[in-house]
């Protein structure tokens, strides 16, 4: 079997990609973390999380601090899984090429 | 034919190693994200050297008060020992005391502000989630270790507040490495080491403080300096 098939699609990307792994190793991060972290503009941030979180991978919570509002996110299941695959494909790659 | 399958090899070998270091580089990322969004990496080597120092200068002039009048300190705990009398204003007025609580702050500005600084460069918010799992995990055993020195001081057990706090300092900073880079787990068990030792050598406090303190906050300060800011 080709582990090629195995990577995801929606991980083909560095932006998505340290999304989720920064949510693989914290229970919750909230958007101004997230943006600190990659070091990218608010538009180009919300539409990849909008991209993972239609895929299903990463849960929104919107909630308040105060009077502002504090969202944070959350990988789901199905992303920790998802992502956990394409970490396996990308070692299997690495080991074939070998 | 030779070299049209030889230039197919070459083309292969060369593709190959292409997707191969691409991998490679995209594992490179995801480790690194997750030790970026985990970890507290701007803590300062220099810190560690600013701390350091300021525990060489406080151990001196304790050493001092101490050579001067150590029976005097002793004395007066014992006196109250019975009595209880003797209070935390008291202690305050304690030579020793003022020593080691202007000590304390100074180590504590002086890390801070190297630390400040290298946050500026390395672009993370030194109040951010994880200065502050860091800063959580570091004081729940330093203010544990604090009421118990304070308990052994009270009932006069003078001896043992060097083991204490070289001990319960360790304790906090095993605890806090999950939490920012390795070299502070490192620090944690030398100060253990040196802490247990401090049991056996009662007599020996202000050295063994000193050497925990003040020499390894120095050298692992100067280890991670080296290894992580020196460009």
């Amino acid at each position: 079997m080709n582990p090629i098939l195995h990577l995801n699609k929606v991980f083909d990307n560095r932006i998505r990609l340290g999304i989720m792994s920064a949510l693989m190793v914290n229970d919750e991060i909230n958007f101004n973390e997230l943006k600190e972290l990659l070091q990218i503009t608010d538009g180009n941030l919300a539409s990849h999380i909008k991209g993972l979180e239609e895929s299903g991978y990463i849960q929104v919570l919107k909630g308040f601090i105060g009077r502002k509002t504090n969202t944070t996110y959350k990988a789901t299941k199905d992303g920790q899984l998802a992502f956990k695959r394409h970490l396996d494909a990308l070692e299997q790659m690495i080991k074939n090429s070998k | 034919m030779f070299s049209n399958l030889s230039i197919y090899f070459a083309f292969q070998s060369a593709f190959m190693s292409n997707t191969n270091s691409k991998q490679q580089e995209e594992l490179h990322q995801i480790k690194q994200m997750m030790e970026r969004s985990s970890r507290f990496i701007s803590l300062s080597g220099l810190s560690g050297i600013a701390a350091g120092t300021c525990a060489l200068v406080g151990a001196y002039f304790a050493s001092n008060v101490i050579n001067n009048s150590y029976s005097g300190f002793i004395s007066s705990i014992d006196i109250n020992l019975y009595n209880q009398s003797l209070s935390i204003t008291n202690l305050l007025g304690n030579n020793l005391m003022q020593i080691a609580i202007l000590t304390f702050i100074a180590a504590l500005i002086s890390s801070f502000v190297f630390t400040f600084l290298r946050s500026k460069t390395t672009n993370v918010s030194v109040w951010g989630t994880t200065s502050k799992r860091l800063f959580v995990n570091l004081s729940i055993p330093l203010l544990v270790g604090g009421v118990f020195l304070l308990k052994l001081i009270l009932l006069g057990a003078v001896g043992l507040v060097a083991p204490a706090c070289l001990i319960f300092y360790g304790l906090a900073l095993v605890n806090a490495s999950k939490f920012t880079l390795i070299e502070i787990k490192y620090l944690g068990y030398s100060q253990l080491i040196i802490g247990i030792i401090n049991l056996f050598f009662i007599d020996k406090g202000i050295w063994l403080w000193a050497a925990g303190f003040g020499g390894l906050h120095i050298i692992y300060g100067l280890i991670m300096w080296l290894k992580y800011e020196r460009q």
